[in-house]
């Protein structure tokens, strides 16, 4: 990066980008410290949408927190249902019917895949390219009508249930679901000719941003952050949860640590995960997707439980702690984009401000998540 | 059992924790659980940092004795079923937990959760926000729902509560 | 009718009055334009509730604007911020008064009209300046910035172009130029090799910078929305920022305008019959069609990119086009004898 060369008299300014910005998508804000366009010092500032999901947890039942899950990410909000009623099941000693498992992979690798697609029209449109934006909705829509089919809701899902889901997949899904599959691997060569391969798009990206792998572990940071900074970790794959042991499936790793190989990772994962579907639609097997002897009010025994999945932004984990009765004791949510957004401050010494929103976007924060 | 969980287990052996159990994987989600003085966090941290680990969150619990688990049940809430309940480290009324949550990105898979408890009249440690820069907003955060002070960070100005806030809206005794 | 025209105040109102018409209902219109090339581009409809194919949502869209309130926030300087919109509109349609639209459709034919329109030009930066920097935001102070050395920067490759050009034409009349590139459409200047063998790349390097100058994607780094909101426009409101946005769009004419005249033929037909207006305007809109194209397919560069382009790239080479230039003509006439 180009230092600023001199500013003797270390003149700067503060400028608010947020909370409402167009480039925070949310209600994030940031304090910059300029020096002309070059950043001195930046500092997120949080909390504008903070609801206290925590408390919530601690005064509701165990199942009566199911949809909070999902307004903590709204764009990938069946991970979340899937880390929390995982960590519950656990606690519970409740068994899962392997039929409601792999029903859960396909609905949350769908998800993903909406998360990433709304995630390449945004971050696209931060560099000012507006037209992507509105071809990745349009496939966005197509999965977000299928899992509409399937869970009664579009955004904020509350599908899964403490030993499986609350509805079966029918025939209509399976075949959408294929339809779909073939219908994005057609458009996704498009998006590659239309922004990955575009010399602009190439210019802002390449060698802006870096987050070397030594920084992401200091901060925490997961998910496609940490696999463009050339660590392949994926809790999917280091932390075998669900049905994905039995499916076959590859991490992207990018070990450039810009800009450009967050963008392809998650590229990538959108491919990956078309995969996941595929097979998991094939394998798919008969039976019940609720476990029978899944008990009405859960009363997990004392003890605290930790439980992690692969969210579309990284480590989802969260802590349960259980005091025997019908509501938990603590709930720790611990959400991926808030350690990926903290390393924000450091990374972005010195850039300039066209480069640090290029670095904002490819963090792919979602603040109600960051917030809580 | 991983090689790696032995070899941090000799580690912190070494330190002589209050406490360390290992735990069933399948169970609880993390394999190794470790209680340490808070005297100790600061190099219970930079153990996890020297075997390349990276730290996921900072949160704490709060046991207060009229919310805790209820006698009739058990003594003290313990760490597990199986588990002795009355290990050193078992939370006891009137105290603080503050969790550490670490994990490695490596192959081998070894969650290590370090607790540390403090009392609730005069709830401080030391940050390890020197370590891991992540624990930076962690411990803030904690800071802002506990009222947990982190002696040594930077800057403890409520970070998702309003910047106002004088209140420490998880501790069990906070009405909503 | 022809005789009216000579009555030189006549002639000065007649034209005065069609500019600004023109100017305006050309700004109206783009946008309709604009808006309806993004949808299809976007795979969408665009405006189609309002008169047909929504023909009248530019009519509406500008009762909405001229109806709002005009806000002056605190802070901001009153008379650079209330001057500076007119300072981006007023330039843009003074350069229309030396446009040949058809043989004898200009408002002025005169000798300098080239040099007119550079000169007004240069008015426009001022503008952006003076609206960024009265505004009192630390946004708009920044696009400001950012324009001032935008426009800087692409003016020397534009004019180093151009110069190349007129020793070719030998004139600054744009009449004149239009005259010479009679004929059919080898004949036009983009396409006269033997003039300069880089003739079409100093058309590219023309529209690139007037690209550039027009604040239009994928430079316009002036109202960078995920950076700086709206730019030097932040705090307008109401009409304030329709004359910014018609401002823009007159600018967008004149560039495709100019480039019509000097290297597509003006208003000469591409087959020698049938010249006229009709053939000026078609090659203006389609040189402002490609404009949005590019917008709506290409990200935003950065600064960086944006200086770099120009300094390193598009000045030597319309530098080295100058040279050619000249070595072409002198080695011409050196040949065939003047």
């Amino acid at each position: 990066m180009n230092e600023p060369d001199c500013n003797p008299n270390q003149e700067t300014f503060v400028i608010n980008l947020g909370p409402q910005h167009p480039a925070t998508h949310g209600v994030l804000r940031v304090k910059l410290t300029m020096d002309g366009e070059y950043i001195v010092h930046a500092e997120p500032v949080l909390g504008y949408i903070h609801r206290m999901h925590e408390k919530m947890g601690e005064n509701r039942t165990w199942a009566q927190f199911l949809p909070n899950t999902a307004r903590l990410d709204y764009l990938g909000a069946l991970s979340y249902n899937h880390g929390y009623v995982q960590v519950v099941e656990r606690a519970a000693g409740i068994e899962v019917p392997e039929r409601a498992e792999y029903i859960r992979v396909i609905t949350v690798e769908l998800n993903r895949i909406a998360s990433h697609l709304l995630w390449y029209g945004a971050f696209v449109l931060d560099l000012g390219g507006f037209t992507p934006l509105l071809y990745a909705f349009d496939d966005r829509e197509h999965v977000l009508d299928l899992l509409e089919s399937v869970t009664g809701a579009r955004l904020t899902f509350c599908y899964f249930r403490f030993g499986g889901v609350y509805n079966d997949i029918d025939e209509p899904f399976i075949t959408g679901t294929r339809a779909f599959i073939k219908r994005l691997r057609s458009r996704l060569p498009d998006y590659h000719n239309l922004v990955t391969k575009n010399i602009i798009m190439i210019k802002r990206l390449k060698e802006v941003g870096p987050i070397s792998a030594e920084m992401c572990r200091r901060y925490g940071a997961t998910g496609p952050v940490l696999r463009g900074s050339g660590v392949c970790y994926d809790v999917r794959k280091n932390e075998p949860y669900s049905v994905y042991p039995e499916l076959d499936f590859d991490i992207p790793v990018y070990s450039e640590c810009d800009s450009m190989a967050r963008y392809m990772v998650r590229m990538d994962e959108i491919d990956q995960c078309l995969r996941i579907i595929e097979q998991a639609l094939d394998k798919l097997p008969d039976g019940p997707v609720m476990a029978e002897k899944a008990p009405k009010i859960i009363k997990p025994p004392v003890g605290d439980y930790y439980g992690a999945v692969e969210a579309a932004r990284g480590t989802f984990g969260i802590r349960v702690v259980s005091d025997g009765t019908n509501t938990p004791y603590r709930m720790k949510l611990r959400s991926p984009t808030f350690s990926n957004l903290s390393l924000f401050g450091e990374a972005s010494r010195g850039m300039l401000l066209a480069d640090a929103l290029a670095l904002m976007g490819s963090l792919d924060l979602v603040i109600p998540e960051i917030d809580r | 059992m991983s090689m790696l969980c032995e070899t941090l287990k000799e580690d912190f052996l070494a330190l002589a924790p209050l406490a360390l159990v290992d735990t069933d994987y399948k169970a609880k989600g993390y394999q190794l659980d470790i209680t340490v003085a808070p005297a100790q966090v600061v190099e219970a941290a930079t153990i996890m940092n020297r075997r390349g680990y990276t730290l996921e969150a900072v949160t704490g619990v709060d046991w207060l004795a009229s919310a805790g688990p209820k006698p009739a049940k058990k003594a003290a809430p313990a760490e597990g079923e199986e588990e002795p309940v009355e290990a050193p480290g078992a939370p006891v009324a009137e105290q603080m937990e503050v969790v550490y949550d670490y994990t490695n990105t490596g192959q081998e898979l070894c969650r290590v959760v370090v607790r540390c408890r403090i009392p609730r009249a005069n709830p401080e440690l030391p940050t390890v926000s020197g370590v891991f820069s992540g624990a930076n907003w962690h411990e803030r955060e904690t800071h802002d729902f506990f009222g947990i002070r982190f002696l040594g960070h930077p800057d403890l100005s409520p970070l998702l509560l309003p910047e106002d806030a004088d209140f420490h809206p998880l501790l069990k005794d906070f009405r909503v | 009718m022809m005789e009216l025209l000579e009555m030189e105040p006549l002639r000065l109102l007649i034209f005065l009055g069609g500019l600004i018409a023109f100017a305006a209902l050309n700004a109206a219109y783009l946008v309709w334009l604009e808006r309806k090339v993004a949808a299809h581009i976007q795979c969408r409809i665009g405006p189609k509730e309002v008169g047909p194919f929504g023909l009248l949502q530019p009519l509406v869209d500008g009762i909405k604007l001229m109806s709002k309130q005009l806000l002056v926030p605190n802070g901001v300087d009153p008379y650079l911020f209330k001057v500076a919109p007119l300072l981006v509109l007023v330039p843009a349609v003074m350069s229309f008064v030396v446009i040949p639209f058809g043989e004898n459709l200009a408002a002025r034919n005169i000798d300098l009209g080239l040099l007119m329109i550079f000169a007004f030009a240069s008015v426009n930066v001022l503008g952006l300046l003076l609206g960024g920097w009265g505004s009192g935001n630390k946004y708009a102070v920044i696009s400001a910035a950012r324009a001032v050395s935008q426009n800087v920067a692409y003016e020397i490759p534009m004019l180093i172009t151009v110069i190349s050009l007129v020793m070719v034409t030998h004139t600054m009349n744009l009449n004149e130029i239009v005259k010479q590139q009679e004929g059919m459409f080898w004949n036009w200047y983009i396409f006269r090799l033997t003039a300069s063998p880089l003739m079409p790349v100093a058309f590219l390097i023309f529209f690139i910078c007037s690209l550039a100058e027009t604040n239009r994607a994928p430079f316009d780094l002036g109202e960078a929305e995920s950076e700086l909101i709206a730019g030097y426009h932040t705090e307008y409101s109401g009409m304030g920022f329709g004359v910014f946005f018609m401002g823009e769009y007159a600018n967008m004419v004149i560039g495709a305008s100019l480039a019509t005249v000097l290297f597509l033929g003006g208003w000469q037909s591409p087959f020698g019959i049938g010249s006229g207006w009709w053939w000026f305007l078609l090659k203006v809109y389609a040189l402002i069609f490609c404009v949005m194209w590019v917008r709506w397919t290409y990200p935003r560069t950065t600064l960086w990119g944006l200086l770099n382009l120009s300094w390193k790239v598009l000045i030597p080479i319309s530098l080295f086009n100058l040279l050619l230039t000249g070595a072409t003509i002198k080695v011409v006439s050196y040949l065939f004898g003047a």
